[in-house]
C-alpha cells in the first residue's frame, strides 16, 4: 500500500500517470483473477461445510471482502479528496470520482449477499441490524457522492465539492455507526447479531482473505480503467490525450 | 501596490487570456476593456481573489493576496455585475447593513447623506423591488460615496445609470483616486475620469493582453 | 467578532420577517406531514404514542430540508453572497451567524410546535416535554449540517433533490437520539444519556459545519 501511494506521488500529473496505469491494470486484473479463483476454491471446494448453517454459509466468501472493500474504499476516496484539496493536484480527484462506483457497487453487493444469506439463515431478507443498517447509510453517501459530481458540470468544481462531502462524510461514518449500533441495542427485538458468527475454521479464514485479496485487485485494475478514461475525458484538449488517441487511430 | 504577473485564466476548456503583467500604484486607474467573454469579469473576480488564477500571481503591497487574505479583503472594495441590493429591505437597510457586515461604522445620517448624493432622496424607506434597475444601481453605487477602502474593483458600474448619475460615479472614482485610492474597472461605455492617471488594457483572443499607458482621456 | 455575528443574524432575521410566507409554509408542511401518519396508520392510541417520536422527528428533518435551499440560494443570486465572502472577517463566521439565524426561523418554530402536534399522538406530559427538549436540543445540528449540503448543491443542477439525497444520511444519528430521547421516556428509562449525546452532536455539528460549509461557499462563487 505505502509503495503504490509513493508511486503515485511520483506521477502525479495524468500524462505520466496515464501510460503507467495502461501497464499496471493487466497485472491487476492477473491477480485478482488468481487471487479470486484460489479464494473460491477453498471457499466453494475445500472448506468444510458449516455445522449450523449448512453450505448456505458459503456467500460470506463474497459478502464479507465486499463489505470490507466497501468500507476501506471509502477511506482511500476521502484520502484522494483530502489530498486533492490540499494540495490540488489534478490527480487525486479523479482517483476519488473514479472510486466511488466500485465502492458503491461493493457496498451494494454487500447487502445484497446480505440479504440472500439472512433469507435461509434468519428466515428474513432484511433485519435492522447494526451493521446492515450502516452498510445501507454507507451506500447512501456513496450515491450522494456520485449524484453532487454528476450534478456539477464543471470538473474541478466537482472534485472539489464531492472532496469536502468525502471529508464531511467520513467524519461521519464513526457517528453514524456508533449511533445505528446504540440504537440498535435499544430497540433489540427478535434479530439475530451478526457478531456472534460461530469460529471461524481456519480453511474458511483463508478462503475468506484470499477473496478480499481478489476484491482488492479487482478494484485497483477498475479504479485505473476509470481513472484512465476520465483523464481522457477531462483533458481530451491537451496535446499529450491528442498523441494517445492519435497512436490509436 | 497592485501588481500582477503572469496571470492565466480558462474557463471550462477555453484559454481566456494569459501572461497578464501590470502594476498600479496609488492614484492609478486600470481600464480593461476587451469584447463580451474576453474575461473581464474573470480577470476582476481574480483581482479580488474570487476565482482562482490557472497561473500566474496576483501581489498587493508585495505579498500574494492568497496569503494576506483578510488583511487585503480589508482594503478591498468590489462591485459586482449583481448589485448586491435586498429586494426585500430599504435603500437605508441596504447599505447600512452591507457596511455592517464589512465591518465598517456607518452611521444613519452618513447613509442618507450618500443615498442623498446618489438621488435616491425620498426613496430611502421604499423596499428596493418598488425601485427601478436604474435606481437599484444607484443604490448600490451609495456604497462608493463614503467608501475610503484603498483598491476599487467595479465590474460595469455605468451600466443601467443615466447620464447624470454616470458623471456622478466618474466623479466619486476620480476623487478615489485623487485621495490616492486605486481603482480597476470595466465598461463599454468610454467615461471621462476626471484627474486621473488612465491605464488601459485590452484582452482578446487568448494572446498575452498588452498594457498601454494613455494619459488622454479614453 | 461578535459583532460581525450578530449583524449577520439580525439581517437575516429582517429578511426572513420580511417574507414570512416561507416559514409559514415550512410549518404548516410540518403540521400536515405529522397529521397524516394517523390517518395512513389508524387512530389506536397504542400505536400512535410509540409511533409518536420517530414521525414528528422524521417530520422535523423533512421541514428543515424544505428552508435549507434558500439559505444561501437567494444571497448567490443577488450577489450578497460575492460581498459575504470578500468581508474581512472570516467566511466561516458569517456562516455561523446564518445558521444561527435558519435556527431561530426555522427550527425554533418546530420546537415550540412540536408539543402541540404530540398531543395528537396522545403523548404524556412529560413525553411531550422531553420531545420539546429534544427538538430543542438538537434541530440547530440540523441547521449546521444542512449548511454544508446547502453550500455544496449552491447553483447546481436540481439542487433541492441532491441536497436531501447529501444531507439526510448525515441527520440519521440526529434522529436516532431525539426520537430516542422521547422512546425513553415512554419506555420509563430516563433520556438523559440521549440528550447528552444529541447536545454533543449539536455542538459539533454548530461548531465545525460553518467551516466546510465556508469551503463549499467559496468553491460555488469560483
Amino acid at each position: 500500500m505505502s509503495e503504490r501511494v509513493i508511486n503515485w506521488f511520483k506521477y502525479a500529473s495524468p500524462q505520466t500517470f496515464y501510460p503507467l496505469a495502461g501497464k499496471l491494470i493487466p497485472w491487476f486484473w492477473a491477480l485478482a483473477a488468481i487471487f479470486g479463483l484460489a479464494g473460491l476454491t477453498i471457499g466453494f471446494l475445500l472448506a468444510p461445510t458449516d455445522e449450523q448453517q449448512g453450505e448456505g454459509y458459503r456467500i460470506i466468501f463474497l459478502h464479507v471482502p465486499a463489505s470490507w472493500m466497501s468500507m476501506f474504499i471509502y477511506l482511500v476516496m476521502a484520502f484522494w479528496a483530502g489530498t486533492g484539496l490540499a494540495f490540488n493536484t489534478r490527480l487525486s480527484g479523479m482517483m476519488a470520482s473514479a472510486l466511488a462506483p466500485t465502492g458503491a457497487l461493493f457496498a451494494f453487493l454487500s447487502l445484497w449477499t446480505g440479504a440472500l444469506w439472512g433469507k435461509p439463515m434468519w428466515g428474513t431478507w432484511w433485519v435492522w441490524d447494526a451493521r446492515l443498517t450502516s452498510e445501507l447509510i454507507l451506500l447512501f453517501l456513496y450515491i450522494g457522492f456520485i449524484a453532487l459530481q454528476a450534478a456539477i458540470d464543471d470538473p474541478r468544481r466537482a472534485d472539489k465539492a464531492g472532496a469536502i462531502l468525502a471529508l464531511v462524510g467520513v467524519v461521519n461514518v464513526p457517528i453514524i455507526y456508533f449511533s445505528v449500533k446504540w440504537w440498535n441495542t435499544l430497540h433489540q427485538g427478535a434479530s439475530v447479531s451478526l457478531t456472534k458468527a460461530p469460529s471461524m475454521a481456519a480453511m474458511m479464514l483463508w478462503g475468506m482473505i484470499l477473496c478480499a485479496l481478489g476484491c482488492w485487485m479487482y478494484s485497483i485494475a477498475v479504479a485505473l480503467m476509470r481513472v484512465r478514461t476520465i483523464m481522457l475525458e477531462r483533458e481530451r484538449h491537451t496535446d499529450w490525450v491528442r498523441s494517445v488517441l492519435g497512436e490509436k487511430e | 501596490m497592485l501588481e500582477v504577473s503572469n496571470l492565466e485564466c480558462v474557463r471550462g476548456e477555453r484559454r481566456l487570456f494569459a501572461g497578464i503583467n501590470f502594476r498600479l500604484d496609488g492614484g492609478e486607474m486600470l481600464y480593461l476593456q476587451g469584447q463580451n467573454g474576453s474575461g473581464k469579469t474573470s480577470l476582476l473576480r481574480m483581482l479580488c481573489g474570487l476565482t482562482p488564477a490557472a497561473g500566474g500571481e496576483i501581489f498587493w503591497r508585495g505579498r500574494p493576496i492568497g496569503q494576506l487574505g483578510e488583511e487585503f479583503r480589508a482594503e478591498l472594495c468590489y462591485l459586482g455585475h449583481q448589485n448586491a441590493i435586498k429586494e426585500e429591505l430599504t435603500p437605508l437597510e441596504n447599505i447600512v447593513s452591507a457596511a455592517r457586515l464589512a465591518q465598517e461604522t456607518l452611521d444613519e445620517d452618513t447613509a442618507v447623506d450618500a443615498l442623498e448624493r446618489v438621488g435616491l432622496r425620498g426613496r430611502e424607506d421604499l423596499a428596493c423591488r418598488y425601485l427601478s434597475q436604474g435606481q437599484k444601481r444607484r443604490a448600490a453605487l451609495s456604497r462608493l460615496v463614503h467608501e475610503r477602502r484603498a483598491l476599487w474593483v467595479l465590474d460595469e458600474p455605468y451600466v443601467a445609470l443615466d447620464k447624470a448619475a454616470v458623471d456622478l460615479v466618474a466623479g466619486l472614482i476620480g476623487a478615489h483616486l485623487q485621495r490616492g485610492g486605486l481603482a480597476v474597472l470595466t465598461t463599454h461605455q468610454p467615461v471621462a475620469v476626471p484627474a486621473a492617471a488612465l491605464r488601459e488594457l485590452w484582452l482578446g483572443n487568448g494572446d498575452a493582453a498588452d498594457v498601454r499607458d494613455s494619459s488622454a482621456r479614453c | 467578532m461578535l459583532v460581525s455575528i450578530r449583524a449577520v443574524i439580525g439581517r437575516d432575521l429582517r429578511l426572513a420577517m420580511r417574507r414570512q410566507s416561507d416559514i409559514i409554509a415550512a410549518l404548516f408542511f410540518f403540521i400536515i406531514v405529522v397529521s397524516l401518519f394517523p390517518l395512513g396508520v389508524g387512530p389506536e392510541a397504542d400505536q400512535l404514542r410509540r409511533l409518536a417520536p420517530g414521525v414528528l422527528w422524521v417530520a422535523a428533518l423533512l421541514a428543515t430540508m424544505l428552508s435549507l435551499p434558500r439559505l444561501f440560494a437567494d444571497d448567490h443570486r443577488d450577489g450578497t453572497l460575492e460581498q459575504l465572502a470578500l468581508a474581512p472577517q472570516p467566511l466561516a463566521l458569517i456562516v455561523f451567524g446564518k445558521v444561527i439565524a435558519h435556527w431561530l426561523v426555522a427550527g425554533l418554530p418546530l420546537v415550540l410546535l412540536a408539543p402541540v402536534l404530540g398531543i395528537q399522538f396522545d403523548l404524556a406530559n412529560d413525553a411531550l416535554a422531553i420531545l420539546a427538549l429534544s427538538l430543542l436540543i438538537g434541530t440547530p445540528a440540523l441547521s449546521g449540517i444542512g449548511a454544508i449540503g446547502a453550500a455544496l448543491t449552491l447553483g447546481v443542477r436540481g439542487g433541492g433533490v441532491l441536497l436531501s439525497l447529501l444531507v439526510l444520511p448525515l441527520y440519521i444519528p440526529v434522529l436516532i437520539f431525539g426520537a430516542g430521547a422521547v422512546d425513553a421516556t415512554l419506555s420509563g428509562l430516563g433520556a438523559q444519556a440521549h440528550l447528552s449525546l444529541l447536545g454533543a452532536l449539536t455542538l459539533g455539528g454548530v461548531f465545525f459545519a460553518p467551516w466546510p460549509t465556508a469551503a463549499a461557499l467559496r468553491i460555488a462563487l469560483e
